[in-house]
């Protein structure tokens, strides 16, 4: 009993015990286990085999893809997604809670669905291929598709973290500032950015995390050319049709890693931002 | 303090219902402009694909196109999603009311750690969500053999499938309760108990009721990515052909199959689904005061 009470605050609400059991019981069984096989797994093997597995030069590759790409499509992201909600939040213009709402359709899409729509866009024949091809880009079964892709995906992560923010921030202190002789750009600068940039970094690691583990969008226009467009998670599925289940999760396990290293810089992100808002 | 990590689902769109009393002295050069180039950069990621889908669908005509939606194989896939997302949706709706109930009613040691490790299924690919339980269920796992003595599929099956889609879709209901009810406090259950009620007659008079549409968005934004998931069920599905081949994995096949005006149809059809979540959740934030927040 003592201990019970020293695990938990008192309530006189019932359906702790069985709610908590369950929630615990269903978690451990559904993730937490499974995904501990990964590690497992990774692991069951040799230091030496595992090495050869992560450091094998389609691999590095395909990591050097993944993590270059998603950086790259977390800052056209972050500056895309930074644009479209400066203008939803400050300006008015006819159609604009239609725009609002189409900013989640890249979430709400299939990635599958997105993935062949975007290729038929982007190959040289295309609505959009047809005017970059002879200018020289190639988007379509190039590194730059894969951006694209991820750009797509990452575009919502970025206006729903700065929206609010936007929203919420003080105009008297615009209007402060003006009054003192500030100009437009120096406002912008000097007091909205400040009060914006915790939050566009969480969305750009948001979007960057999220295009880390991407899979479905990115093979169609990829194109999956060994050693250039090939992205660490198709390199997992490959692995895996050859039955090589210790190699998929040694480069599962390496991905959950970086995954769960940008989901605590962006947990530490977001409570440092929080006392930034308490304090001033 | 509740941690607010990687997500699949955005958080909601709040809009600013202050007068733009200062954004209005912005030069009209500059609004129209960053308005245009906004506008355009949506249109040319946002609304140009979902365009695409629709004319390349019907680009050979309507009778190619109802041919395709009309196929077996297609109607096939469609019940798949059908049935995988309707046992997945239910099991993670339960989890979410009872995790929320526990996180948010109660104060315990390691709270933060169990809110934080519900959310940990959107900070993992959708590829290594299907690779965790075939690591697990597969001929090779760690039950492989004991399953298949007893002739038990998971992997290349339904429940491989079920099991895939659970955990893609695990945080949906259960962070936006979690949101929800823990800004709602205890005080209006505390009360329905001195009053007497039993602890179902406070669930189902006092609870329920504040959490109906908050509940309600979790279960679309969970439902469209159930049907929607791709990379974690191309895994554990094995690609059979009217068995275990949801919608989006037929659209994977019939274009590499060069069938595209085929693949676009399927495709079109989630992207209805799409559009109709879009609207849904609009609905549900204006319903939930969202906008106002």
């Amino acid at each position: 009993m003592r201990r019970r009470t020293n695990f938990r605050r008192p309530s006189v609400l019932p359906g702790f015990w069985p709610a908590f059991s369950y929630a615990v019981l269903y978690l451990s069984l559904i993730v937490l286990i499974p995904l501990s096989a990964v590690f497992l797994k990774a692991a069951s093997t040799s230091w030496g085999h595992l090495w050869k597995t992560i450091s094998a030069p389609n691999v590095v590759a395909s990591y050097e893809l993944s993590f270059g790409a998603s950086l790259v499509a977390g800052l056209a992201s972050a500056v895309v997604g930074f644009l479209v909600a400066w203008v939803l939040v400050r300006y008015q213009f006819p159609g604009k809670a239609l725009a609002d709402a189409l900013v989640d359709l890249p979430f709400a899409l299939p990635t599958a669905v997105a993935g062949i729509a975007l290729t038929s866009l982007y190959t040289e024949s295309g609505w959009v291929g047809r005017y970059l091809a002879p200018l020289g880009i190639k988007v379509a079964f190039t590194r730059l598709g894969v951006v694209v892709a991820l750009t797509f995906i990452g575009l919502p992560f970025v206006v729903r973290s700065v929206q609010p923010v936007l929203g919420d921030a003080d105009r008297e202190l615009e209007e402060a500032a003006a009054s003192l002789g500030a100009t437009r750009w120096q406002i912008f600068r000097r007091v909205i950015f400040p009060i914006v940039r915790p939050a566009l970094l969480t969305g750009f690691a948001l979007a960057f995390a999220r295009a880390l583990g991407e899979y479905g969008s990115v093979i169609f226009i990829s194109g999956n050319l060994p050693m250039k467009t090939e992205i660490a998670p198709l390199l997992i599925v490959t692995k895996l049709e050859q039955y090589d289940y210790a190699g998929a999760a040694a480069i599962a396990a390496v991905m959950l890693v970086a995954s769960f290293a940008v989901l605590l810089g962006v947990n530490a992100l977001q409570r440092r931002s929080r006392g930034f808002m308490e304090t001033g | 303090m509740s941690a607010m990590p990687i997500s699949s689902a955005p958080p909601a769109a709040p809009s600013s219902i202050r007068p733009p009393s200062y954004a209005a002295q912005d030069p009209a050069v500059v609004r129209w402009g960053l308005t245009a180039l906004a506008l355009g950069a949506l249109g040319l990621f946002i609304v140009l694909p979902l365009v695409t889908i629709f004319v390349e669908a019907f680009r050979k005509g309507a009778a190619v196109y109802l041919a395709a939606v009309r196929q077996p194989d297609t109607i096939a896939a469609i019940k798949l999603s059908l049935v995988a997302a309707g046992i997945a949706v239910p099991l993670n709706l339960v989890f979410g009311v009872a995790a929320a109930w526990a996180v948010t009613k109660f104060q315990f040691k390691g709270r933060n750690v169990l809110i934080s490790l519900i959310d940990i299924p959107f900070a993992v690919s959708p590829v290594v969500a299907g690779l965790v339980y075939v690591l697990v269920f597969g001929a090779q796992g760690w039950l492989g053999e004991w399953l298949a003595a007893r002739d038990i599929r998971v992997i290349f099956a339904l429940p491989g499938i079920v099991l895939a889609t659970v955990f893609v879709t695990f945080p949906f209901v259960a962070r936006e309760l979690i949101a929800l009810m823990e800004s709602q406090g205890t005080e209006e259950e505390e009360a329905a108990l001195v009053l007497g009620a039993t602890g179902w007659q406070m669930f189902y008079k006092i609870t329920l009721p504040n959490i109906k549409w908050g509940l309600l968005y979790g279960v679309v934004l969970c439902t469209a990515r159930a049907l929607g998931e791709f990379g974690a069920v191309s895994v554990v599905s094995g690609h059979i052909r009217g068995e275990t081949n949801t919608l989006p994995l037929h659209v994977e096949i019939l274009y590499n199959e060069y069938n595209y005006a085929g693949a676009f149809a399927v495709a079109s059809l989630l992207s209805v689904v799409a559009v109709i979540t879009l609207g849904l959740k609009k609905f549900l934030e204006w319903k939930t005061g969202r906008e106002s927040r």
